[in-house]
């Protein structure tokens, strides 16, 4: 069974769109921008040769965010110049991961993304350098609450984000891709080992086929809050199709998986990009993969959260459980990347302690 | 149809259900909403705009202003902007339920519509000719606006200048214009074809007013119009009304950073922007007194038109 909501069925198969009503153009845009994935719809629909079905009305919305997913794209390669800049002061290596490293490798996955943050992985014992040279160069923390920089910097694997003076981007400076606390412990210095210099950009390496994939699959498995989680499925989707042509892929990436403790991550990433997104996985890679798989029931429960808090986030793809799914999703996360006496103190925080952050702009 | 065309009762009937749908330049909008002042502020400002059937399948943004469930709304009642289900602000009293649907528009177009150069600035047009007017707010920016269009001009925009990225021409969205604190008995004052909507207080930024656009300007808000002027207007109690040539280079750069999307488009936001400034005149204007302002404007107007 795949999923029912209109924008997972037209990236599964964007020829069906020739026959959409304008009801269902009308809809399939609010899913497509509440998912940050109109200008990727819009890549597929181009691919699939169905650009011209697009009716006139509903086209601006396209190429808004086509332009604004090619700007974001200039800016990234700027950013990763610059950062490239200040850590190569400092004489420490730039490692990119996720959405910058897919745009640095020239991907497809680089394709009609939208980005928050630039995210770099570093030594840990270079984590202080680091930081320095980045401030040096104009990144500083925000404004966090004293809690939430007392959290990051004691907890999570990564520094409180650093965002730039004057360009106010921001970059997440990792030194490992789950948290010291997080019950798997991929080891940071096996990803290092082996990842992989990026042609015309000298000095700047980024993981390897299976690590991003598998780095993708733990990020998106162990995050809170998953207000792309279509997004980062569509990442997904776009690695495993893009790297299923390397000689070995499946093997190898199942290998690496038990290498770096993410089997669990790489079996729910395959499930889910399928439910969604129906990319081809192999059959032996089914069976190989069926051992990391939890017990039925726990499946159950994981499906029932997961095909609804990675579906679209908008009230046309909710139903009552929606929300419950959610907060499960929130809750399992935490639960995955914190022991308890660690966990409980911090949700209770979270719900009753910390003050809305959101900005308040009307105008 | 014409909003004013729609029963009061089916206008609230609408806009509790499924939304008011109704078109605004370039941009259909689905409306929202059980507040009555907001019923009020359509029915008095936008009954000149197209409406259609509230099963119309298709709108650019679906919008609601409504108020946030909680407790709170028996303490100090609030009303909340959404874009299809998404609050981008945080709630404001419910006073303000009326301009919070303006500025929830307006932040719809600027966020969104990167098919358009979108400037922060006043823009009318006479003889096929617009006048640009972006200044920094207090500048009376929208009180000159205001008073241009109930004098001749039509308008095409008080707050958003829209540059069509593939011909360069200004589009219109004329909306109703919004009034702060003393432009709002100054254009009250000024003519008696002026309608504004009742105030809202203590606002971010003070006390807001809506005029409501004429007749002439919404019928024609299809029709797009080249730039003439840069104009950059200033009140300066007891001046006189001069226009002062401004440099080209200058205006430019203005125009870049109060463009809510310039950085967006790249190297296509210079080409288009650079275009706009090369046919147009660029000035600054200081005045003290409306009526000489419009004086000086019907002479651009019809030196331009000679």
């Amino acid at each position: 069974m795949n999923a029912p909501d209109l924008l997972s069925r037209t990236l599964r198969a964007p020829d069906a769109a020739r026959g959409f009503s304008m009801g269902e153009w009308d809809l399939l845009l609010r899913q497509a921008h509440h998912a940050g994935l109109s200008s990727r719809l819009h890549h597929g629909l181009r691919q699939a040769g169905c650009d011209e079905a697009i009716p006139a009305p509903a086209r601006w919305h396209f190429e808004a965010a086509d332009t604004l997913a090619a700007r974001q794209q200039v800016a990234v390669r700027w950013e990763i110049t610059q950062v490239k800049k200040a850590l190569g002061n400092a004489g420490i290596p730039l490692l990119l991961l996720k959405g910058a490293a897919y745009v640095a490798a020239g991907l497809p996955a680089a394709q009609g993304r939208l980005f928050n943050d630039l995210d770099i992985l570093v030594p840990r014992e270079a984590l202080d350098a680091a930081e320095s040279a980045l401030m040096l160069a104009g990144w500083h923390a925000t404004g966090l609450s004293a809690y939430d920089q007392r959290y990051y910097r004691r907890w999570m694997h990564e520094i409180p984000p650093l965002q730039h003076v004057q360009r106010a981007t921001v970059i997440d400076v990792h030194h490992a891709i789950l948290p010291d606390t997080a019950r798997c412990r991929p080891d940071p210095a096996k990803l290092r080992a082996q990842a992989e210099p990026v042609a015309g950009l000298p000095g700047v390496r980024v993981l390897c086929a299976t690590d991003r994939i598998l780095h993708s699959a733990a990020h998106l498995f162990h995050d809170g809050e998953l207000p792309h989680g279509l997004r980062d499925l569509s990442d997904l989707d776009l690695l495993l199709r893009d790297a299923a042509g390397e000689t070995d892929f499946w093997p190898r990436l199942v290998a690496r998986a038990t290498e770096l403790e993410l089997e669990r991550s790489l079996f729910h990433a395959l499930r889910y990009v399928r439910y969604f997104l129906a990319t081809p996985v192999p059959d032996s890679v089914d069976a190989a993969v069926a051992r990391f798989a939890p017990a039925r029931p726990v499946q159950a429960l994981l499906d029932a959260v997961f095909t609804r808090a990675l579906a679209p986030m908008h009230p046309s793809c909710e139903d009552r459980l929606t929300p419950a799914a959610r907060l499960a999703a929130y809750v399992r996360a935490h639960w995955l990347r914190m022991p308890p006496r660690l966990l409980l103190p911090h949700l209770f925080h979270k719900a009753f302690l910390a003050t809305d952050t959101r900005e308040a702009k009307a105008a | 149809m014409k909003l004013l065309q729609l029963p009061p009762a089916e206008l609230r009937r609408q806009l509790a259900g499924a939304g008011v749908w109704l078109r605004t330049g370039p941009f259909s909008v689905r409306v929202q909403s059980r507040i009555p002042h907001v019923a009020e502020g359509l029915t008095q400002l936008y009954g000149q705009f197209e409406v259609r059937s509230p099963h119309e399948a298709f709108a650019d943004f679906h919008v609601s202003v409504d108020r946030p469930r909680g407790v709170r709304r028996w303490l100090r009642p609030q009303v909340n902007f959404a874009v299809d289900g998404v609050p981008p602000f945080k709630p404001l009293p419910l006073d303000q339920a009326f301009p919070m649907l303006e500025w929830g528009l307006n932040w719809c177009v600027s966020t969104r519509a990167h098919q358009y150069l979108i400037i922060h600035a006043g823009v009318v047009e006479k003889n096929g000719r617009a006048a640009i007017l972006p200044a920094p707010p207090g500048s009376g920016k929208s009180t000159l606006t205001a008073a241009l269009m109930l004098s001749g001009w039509r308008l095409l925009s008080d707050e958003l200048t829209l540059i069509d990225r593939k011909t360069g021409l200004v589009h219109p969205l004329p909306r109703p214009v919004s009034l702060k604190n003393q432009s709002i008995d100054i254009i009250r004052a000024f003519s008696p074809d002026a309608f504004v909507n009742r105030e809202s207080r203590d606002t971010i930024k003070g006390t807001v007013a809506h005029l409501r656009p004429l007749r002439d300007s919404v019928q024609r808000q299809h029709e797009a119009a080249r730039a003439g002027w840069v104009i950059f207007p200033r009140w300066q109690a007891g001046a006189a009304a001069s226009l002062i040539p401004r440099s080209k280079a200058q205006t430019f750069m203005f125009l870049a950073e109060n463009a809510f999307n310039y950085s967006h488009l790249g190297a296509d936001g210079f080409r288009v922007g650079s275009a706009l400034i090369d046919q147009a005149a660029c000035y600054d204007f200081e005045y003290g007194v409306l009526d000489d302002a419009l004086a000086v404007f019907e002479r651009l107007a019809t030196e331009h038109a000679a």
